[in-house]
């Protein structure tokens, strides 16, 4: 074809022009200060009339408008009020044994039948958001900060200091993060804080990799060449200067990793190094029932099955709109 | 009488290989359609070149887009027709698309780094282009090997097995161009094609594309901000402000008498021929572009005109008669050419003489990058003294050292063993973590992106209040009236201070640049490139200030720039680099008055003048060498037209000479062998601004401009 061309060239010119700061009365220039000369491109416009608030108040706008945030925030909200307030609605005690009914099939006094244990899955799956949904953000909130700080830190001085952390990193990422988590909790004892530390400590790890690139990215633009030139230490340089412009993929990569961790804390659950039993917990409850499937049980299972699924497509459609918003 | 009429040659063919007609494209965004071309008509007949010419964010790209129906998906074409060839594009449908695609229309862009696969060989693409014809795999070879020659590639062969990332820039744009003509379109439109290339490559290329035009049988379209390569180029002229045609007619007509007020302010923006800072301030254009898709009541330049009276903000002008086919959307087109400047013309006065004490000596300064491969030299054995409140101007094609060299003054890398720097006669530290505070605030820099150089999170108060922090050591209620000051020197408001730079305008962004080098005082401040982002009018206006600030502060300035119109205006010693070495070194008159290092002699007749008077064109031969692999005897041999033919200059690199006083050539010739381009004082930048124009000087008329007039049936 004759026509050759990157085709589609920056779009529309709309937003990056300039517009006119509407009627804005220009003030009065102390004549001693600026050099007697009435420059036009003086100040009275220029600038948009767009405030940085309005631009995060119309992202947050986008944000609510799109459909998949909605859904997702709506399947989210759905678990984190079982969560909070399942205990005042859920039909039976989940804990409470009844070896008279163990093994129902759904019905009208057991929406989601009862287990080997004739204990109400409803119940169960109502109350067993409420670990995971603790774990699972303390986890990549830790895993976020630790990852950011890692990722800053590899990428603004670069040389020995990110070869030697890097292969350090990549020695812990050659195994499979629940297999890392599995062999410290075998060491430490499973408990709430142990795995929210174990899985926040490999989620920084692949989260430090991300925001190097970043880094990496942005430590050339001349900006920081600017604050280099004042004087400012290394720590200013990257937590003021470089962090906020790296946010955006931070943003991004903590939603990500929260349906990670979702599922990772489900795994160590139904592998028995997660949350404990009696406590009702999705991942251990599909382990303590998967037998009866072929028995024909499959409510036991199913439904716990079901609510994790539910819980990580809710915040993968969040982390979705959120991406789009961000990168635009 | 319409603007169809208006900007088209008085006969119109049925021929004519482009017609717009009353075109409005919009965008859609964020729900709201914004107007963004208005009612835009031009023809453009067989064989006829023509250009639209205007600052960013006046239609101009949009306008290629719709012409070849590429809008982006937001945008739509909202009325009025364009007719390519004879044949409606609005009408068509996808296969009609890309057979007028395919052999009709080709567009060469900006940057042909990006307009090619990254991971073809160049002959494979240029081929592609007959294969779509429905040329077998051989015949397309042998085609696209002619296609190459026939740009003036001296050796296609090899460059058909080259992979773009082993081509220059300017090869790259050659094959693009032999690609788009390759089919001998009906029009051939070029979207600032020699935006992105050094000046001596884009007179080769503008010289290809004039050659070609002779050859092949093609209408040109050619868009552009750069006004004197238009003049160059075109038979007739559009001028473009805010989505509308304001001024249109033949080229010479347009630039020589001007009729609309933005085509009147935009060409005094551009330093003309010769002036320089100490004899008078630009003149700029107050106010600023309408926003996207606003459409004021009345005539678009109203709020930036002069002359507006109230008729002009309620009515809009049509495009009026002015000179036979040249026409001006303007009420008071006999006004025009006489509006008073908007900024006085006086100069500021320059607080103190110039001291003898050099503020920065520069001994023997090298730079050698190491790395894989074999190490790089990008600056050898450079000596510079910079005296306070002089400007130094710095030029050179890309990768001549005029980066490394500002780098290393900064700090930001370390000179090479043996190299000296002194501030004020003491040594100064060769990395910026280890100088001292004082150090730090002596040399500061406006950098040439302002989108890179300011911290996009944080605000305007930020910016430059962490500055006086930082080096001024100030806090507090005196931190803050500084700040003020400083902001409104730069001649912006206290209201900026909480806003962030994505609120501001370029012109504005640079301003902050500006105000946040000047905060600590600085006695050096090196600029690198600081106006070639940014448009004419805006550049105008930033050229006044930093030499306001000059005047008043007793700052040195290093002033790295290609535009040597721009460092003609400002500079009062210049040194001329090329691969890493000084080739000229002396006082701003006597090198642009000669005799010139054959290189800076290339470099000053590269420059497309406004005026169109054509001058002998030095054209430099080959691409300038990977400083890695450096010529033997003078560097620039390969590529200097006045060589010896005795072989010296392939084997003995010349020493750096005084000629006069305190100016320096690196060449073996003698001076009088040496060329002189401009005996009358000045050919440089734009013409004598309308209304002030004198006798023209005797000279060389017609010839280089390329073009004949009255091709095309163009005269009435």
């Amino acid at each position: 074809m004759a026509t050759t061309g990157t085709g589609g060239r920056a779009g529309p010119e709309i937003d990056g022009g300039r517009r006119p700061g509407g009627a804005g009365s220009p003030e009065v220039v102390d004549p001693l200060v600026t050099l007697a000369l009435p420059d036009h491109e003086l100040a009275s416009s220029g600038a948009m009339a767009v405030s940085a608030g309005r631009i995060r108040r119309e992202q947050l706008g986008l944000l609510v408008r799109s459909k998949t945030f909605l859904a997702g925030s709506a399947i989210l909200l759905f678990w984190i009020v079982c969560a909070v307030f399942g205990g005042f609605f859920r039909p039976y005690n989940p804990d409470a044994q009844n070896l008279l009914a163990i093994n129902q099939a759904p019905s009208l006094t057991h929406l989601f039948g009862t287990d080997n244990l004739g204990r109400d899955v409803l119940s169960r799956v109502i109350l067993g958001s409420r670990q995971i949904l603790i774990v699972a953000p303390c986890a990549a909130l830790l895993g976020t900060v630790l990852g950011s700080a890692l990722g800053l830190v590899q990428g603004y001085y670069r040389g020995w200091v990110d070869s030697t952390t890097g292969r350090v990193v990549d020695a812990f990422l050659a195994l499979p993060i629940v297999i890392i988590a599995f062999l410290i909790i075998v060491a430490a004892g499973p408990s709430v804080p142990t795995l929210i530390v174990v899985i926040g400590f490999a989620f920084g790890l692949v989260i430090s990799r991300t925001v190097r690139t970043a880094v990496l990215q942005e430590r050339e633009l001349d900006y920081v060449a600017a604050a280099r030139l004042r004087g400012e230490g290394a720590a200013h340089t990257m937590f003021v200067e470089i962090l906020p412009n790296v946010l955006g993929p931070i943003i991004v990569e903590f939603t990500v990793r929260l349906g990670y961790a979702i599922f990772t804390v489900a795994t160590l659950s139904f592998l028995g190094f997660g949350i404990q039993p009696p406590t009702p917990d999705w991942g251990a409850d599909i382990f303590a029932t998967y037998n009866y499937l072929s028995a024909g049980y499959w409510w036991e299972t199913v439904f716990p099955a079901l609510a994790i699924a539910s819980l990580i497509i809710s915040i993968n459609l969040i982390g979705d709109s959120v991406e789009s918003v961000i990168i635009e | 009488m319409t603007l169809a009429e208006a900007v088209a040659p008085t006969t119109s063919e049925a021929g004519d290989a482009l017609v717009v007609s009353h075109l409005d494209v919009a965008y859609r965004v964020r729900g709201k359609d914004r107007l963004t071309l208005r009612d835009v008509s031009f023809r453009i007949g067989a064989h006829e070149s023509f250009g639209l010419v205007g600052e960013s964010g006046c239609g101009k790209s949009t306008t290629v887009q719709a012409i070849t129906r590429y809008l982006p998906r937001n945008g739509s074409v909202t009325g009025g027709s364009i007719t390519v060839a004879g044949r409606d594009l609005m009408g068509m449908g996808a296969e009609e698309l890309r057979r007028l695609r395919s052999r009709s229309v080709s567009v060469v862009y900006q940057e042909p780094g990006r307009a090619l696969n990254p991971s073809m060989r160049i002959g494979r693409q240029v081929a592609e282009v007959f294969r779509v014809l429905g040329c077998d795999r051989g015949e397309s070879m042998d085609r696209a090997e002619e296609a190459l020659r026939r740009v003036q590639i001296a050796d296609p062969a090899r460059v058909m097995g080259a992979y773009p990332h082993q081509l220059s820039g300017g090869m790259l744009q050659r094959a693009v161009i032999a690609m788009a003509v390759a089919v001998e379109p009906a029009l051939l439109v070029l979207d600032e094609p020699t935006t992105a290339l050094d000046a001596t490559v884009e007179a080769e290329v503008l010289d290809l594309v004039a050659g070609l035009r002779e050859q092949v049988d093609t209408a040109v379209l050619f868009i552009s901000h750069n006004l004197a390569v238009i003049a160059r180029m075109c038979d007739r002229v559009g001028v473009m402000y805010a989505g509308e045609i304001v001024e249109g007619g033949r080229a010479r007509q347009v630039f020589d008498d001007p009729r609309h007020p933005y085509t009147v302010g935009l060409l005094r923006c551009v330093p003309r021929r010769g002036q320089r800072k100490d004899h008078a301030r630009l003149d700029t254009i107050p106010g600023f572009l309408p926003g996207p898709g606003e459409v004021p009541a009345g005539c678009v330049f109203a709020s930036r005109c002069p002359l507006a009276d109230d008729r002009c903000r309620e009515e809009t002008p049509s495009m009026g008669e002015v000179a036979g086919s040249h026409r001006a959307a303007c009420f008071k087109p006999d006004e025009a050419p006489s509006i008073p400047r908007s900024t006085p013309e006086e100069l500021p006065v320059r607080s103190g003489g110039t001291s003898p004490e050099p503020v920065i000596r520069l001994e023997h300064v090298s730079k050698t990058y190491t790395g894989r491969g074999d190490p790089v030299k990008a600056l050898v054995e450079v000596d510079l003294v910079l005296y306070p409140g002089e400007t130094l101007g710095v030029v050179g094609e890309s990768g001549c050292g005029k980066t490394t060299l500002a780098r290393l003054l900064l700090g930001l890398t370390s000179p090479d063993q043996g190299s000296r720097m002194t501030l004020r006669g003491a040594d100064l530290a060769p990395v910026a973590a280890r100088r001292s505070r004082e150090e730090l605030r002596a040399l500061q820099i406006v950098f040439q992106n302002p989108d890179s150089a300011l911290n996009r999170r944080h605000s305007v108060r930020h910016i430059v209040g962490r500055v006086l922090t930082k080096l001024a050591g100030l806090a507090g209620e005196r931190k803050e009236r500084r700040l003020v000051d400083i902001v409104r020197s730069v001649r912006m408001e206290p209201r900026h201070l909480p806003m962030r730079p994505a609120q501001l305008s370029g012109g504005l962004k640079q301003r902050v640049a500006i105000a946040r080098a000047f905060a600590g005082e600085p006695a050096v401040l090196v600029c690198d490139e600081p106006t070639s982002a940014l448009d004419v009018s805006v550049q105008a206006a930033i050229l006044n200030l930093l030499v306001d600030l000059q005047s008043r502060e007793q700052v040195t300035y290093v002033f790295i720039s290609h535009d040597l119109g721009v460092v003609r205006y400002l500079a009062d010693r210049i040194v001329v680099l090329y691969l890493g070495r000084v080739m000229e070194y002396g006082p701003a008159e006597s090198v642009f008055a000669g005799p010139h290092h054959p290189y800076t002699e290339a470099l000053l007749s590269a420059v497309p003048t406004l005026d169109g008077t054509g001058r002998e064109r030095i054209r430099l031969e080959g691409e300038i060498p990977s400083p890695a692999h450096p010529p033997a005897g003078c560097v620039f041999h390969t590529r200097c037209p006045r060589r010896l033919v005795d072989g010296t200059c392939e084997s003995v690199e010349p020493p750096l000479r005084e000629v006069s006083p305190g100016k320096l050539l690196r060449c073996h010739l003698p001076l009088e062998a040496l060329g002189r381009l401009e005996p009358g004082g000045g050919e440089l930048g734009g013409p004598e601004p309308p209304g002030r124009r004198e006798a023209p000087a005797g000279g060389q008329q017609g010839g280089g401009g390329g073009v004949p007039a009255g091709e095309g049936g163009l005269e009435g």
